[in-house]
């Protein structure tokens, strides 16, 4: 792992390596560079699966976090690419030609973070979400509790009675 | 055009625009446009599979969500580490104790707890009982996606021998949480080994039963081979894992490539098969049903009688993970099942991002593979893929 660190050092600019495991490190690389290096590891380095892509949202700093995490079968070993992209304008490469499951995850950070990926296949589709209206919901603003207070409360109910009080009109209405 | 022809045809259309694109007029009357699901038996749970068809041949295929959406990633971003357990196990009800590893096992990670040897051999255990009480019920489901329904109904049977067990060792059925942070909950009951061991004599004879019924049957091998062939082209270019690319000859199981808990310590060979249609896919799981029970026996034979099965861990009210992520992954039934949890220092996690095998398979591989499949082959397609909803919503 070392040396693939180091070979990927000398050709991009990584930051932030966290050797998380024997067989699972983390590394940091600006968003420009983030599809290059992902190319790179798949073309050069026998990373050929794409395991997944995820986002972190550190709504303090005003930045998403994508971590792309990619496999070497052959070597058994796990690379976790991150990179950061501002909130507020929240776009990012498309690395839906690489993969074909990337698109899928790629519509799914659309719907759920606000996060573009401009040219990637069916990405304006709702995944999940039908007629969403509101922010993002898995961004941290989001608040889930109000929003279902907001939305489903207070409900109509059907007109009820207080038993003893209903029991005690019908069954005996002159006491 | 002659009506006898209607194959030939039918090669013609849909027309591809520049971009390659189908174009698809419905009003040319070619097409017809059919849901099936989510309310639909031939479906594999809250989802539903829209179908364009020129004749009874499927020409596109989208998968749609969202039928039972609860945000479960959502919920445990705002829960403690303890907490998020009941939460994350319910993000695939068919085998949730793959959930209860890979989630457990990221919080130890990112928290530097160790868990004790006899923790390793009963969680394997219990995950190794998950797989096979999920292969007794696909294996023959496949069957019963072309009518054949007996199967089907001795799985269920076979599915609550171990059921039973589950309830035995953990109290719960169908959700278990017998794992948690820091090992387990206890040790086997006093003749829990001589009761599985009886269980699994008959599912053992059950599996070579389930081989003369099926994959002996005329009309499962007629409709079975060679229908919804996975090229070994697609294994890494759509994320292919599990038995899918084990039978189109890819010997992928993390069990192997990336050993976990005590499984370094079994004698086990996952059975790699060279062409992957319906028939070779529910093939190779039948031979994982085989090779599940001798784990479970290499297991019970190996394991220490007695040990410390929990850490010392931080109180669960208190626990809080300094900042950190990880990747941890599990070999389900279905294939390679991973979790990525992000800490931030707090007494929450920062971020629970499931890795379903379903995303992949039931998603990019199930539309791409149903196009060009028989309307009446649909179930038996998303039944060999063995999809499982709720890990694409979670």
């Amino acid at each position: 792992m070392n040396t693939l660190i180091d070979r990927l050092a000398k050709l991009f600019s990584i930051s932030d390596v966290v050797h998380q495991r024997p067989n699972l490190a983390f590394v940091t690389t600006p968003m420009e560079n983030t599809i290059h290096l992902i190319t790179h590891l798949r073309d050069r380095e026998s990373f050929s699966l794409f395991v997944m892509l995820s986002c972190v949202d550190w709504i303090e700093d005003n930045q998403f976090q994508l971590t792309y995490v990619l496999n070497n079968p052959t070597e058994k070993i796990d690379v976790g690419i991150r990179c950061f992209i501002n909130r507020d304008s929240a776009t990012m490469e498309s690395a839906h030609y690489l993969w074909k499951q990337v698109a899928t995850y790629q519509r799914e950070l659309k719907e759920m973070y606000g996060i573009d990926f401009p040219g990637s296949p069916r990405v304006d589709e709702s995944f999940i979400l039908e007629g969403w209206d509101n922010i993002p919901p898995m961004r941290r603003d989001f608040d889930t509790k109000k929003y279902s207070e907001e939305t489903f409360f207070p409900r109509e109910r059907p007109q009820s009675n207080d038993p003893a009080q209903y029991m005690k009109s019908k069954l005996y209405p002159d006491e | 055009m002659s009506f006898l022809n209607l194959k030939a045809d039918r090669s013609k259309y849909p027309q591809r625009d520049a971009d390659g694109k189908m174009q698809i007029d419905l009003d040319s009357h070619k097409f017809v446009k059919l849901w099936q699901g989510p309310n639909h038996p031939g479906v594999t749970g809250n989802m539903s599979v829209e179908l364009t068809l020129a004749g009874d041949e499927i020409v596109e295929a989208k998968t749609h969500v969202g039928y039972l959406h609860r945000g479960f990633e959502k919920l445990i971003e705002r829960r403690l580490f303890i907490q998020g357990m009941q939460t994350s196990i319910r993000m695939c009800v068919a085998e949730p104790d793959s959930n209860e590893y890979v989630y457990c096992t990221a919080i130890e990670e990112l928290s530097n707890v160790e868990i004790p040897e006899m923790a390793k051999w009963i969680r394997t255990l219990i995950l190794e009982m998950a797989r096979l009480q999920s292969l007794v019920r696909v294996v023959p489901g496949q069957a019963g996606t072309f009518g054949l329904g007996l199967g089907v109904q001795w799985g269920v049977y076979m599915r609550e021998l171990i059921l039973d067990r589950f309830e035995e060792l953990t109290g719960g059925r169908v959700y278990h949480m017998f794992m948690t942070p820091g090992g387990v909950r206890g040790l086997l009951p006093d003749g829990f080994k001589t009761r599985m061991e009886e269980n699994l004599k008959e599912i053992e004879s059950f599996a070579h039963r389930i081989d003369d019924l099926i994959f002996n049957n005329v009309v499962f091998k007629k409709r079975a081979v060679d229908t919804a062939v996975i090229d070994p082209s697609w294994i890494d270019n759509y994320g292919i894992t599990g038995f899918v690319a084990r039978s189109a000859g890819f010997n992928r199981d993390v069990r192997k490539s990336f050993p976990y808990l005590i499984y370094d310590q079994l004698d086990f060979e996952p059975k790699v098969m060279e062409y992957s249609d319906i028939y070779n896919r529910a093939k190779v799981r039948w031979f994982d049903i085989l090779t599940t029970v001798d784990l479970i026996r290499q297991i019970m034979r190996k394991m220490p009688e007695k040990g410390d099965f929990k850490a010392q861990t931080p109180n669960v009210l208190h626990w809080t993970a300094p900042k950190g992520e990880t990747y941890v992954r599990s070999e389900s039934s279905r294939g390679e099942y991973g979790m990525y949890v992000v800490t931030d220092g707090t007494n929450k996690p920062r971020r629970v991002n499931l890795r379903g095998v379903s995303y992949t398979h039931a998603i990019c591989v199930l539309e791409d593979l149903l196009v060009g499949v028989n309307i009446a082959d649909v179930a038996a397609v998303m039944v060999s893929l063995q999809t499982c909803p709720p890990e694409i919503e979670r």
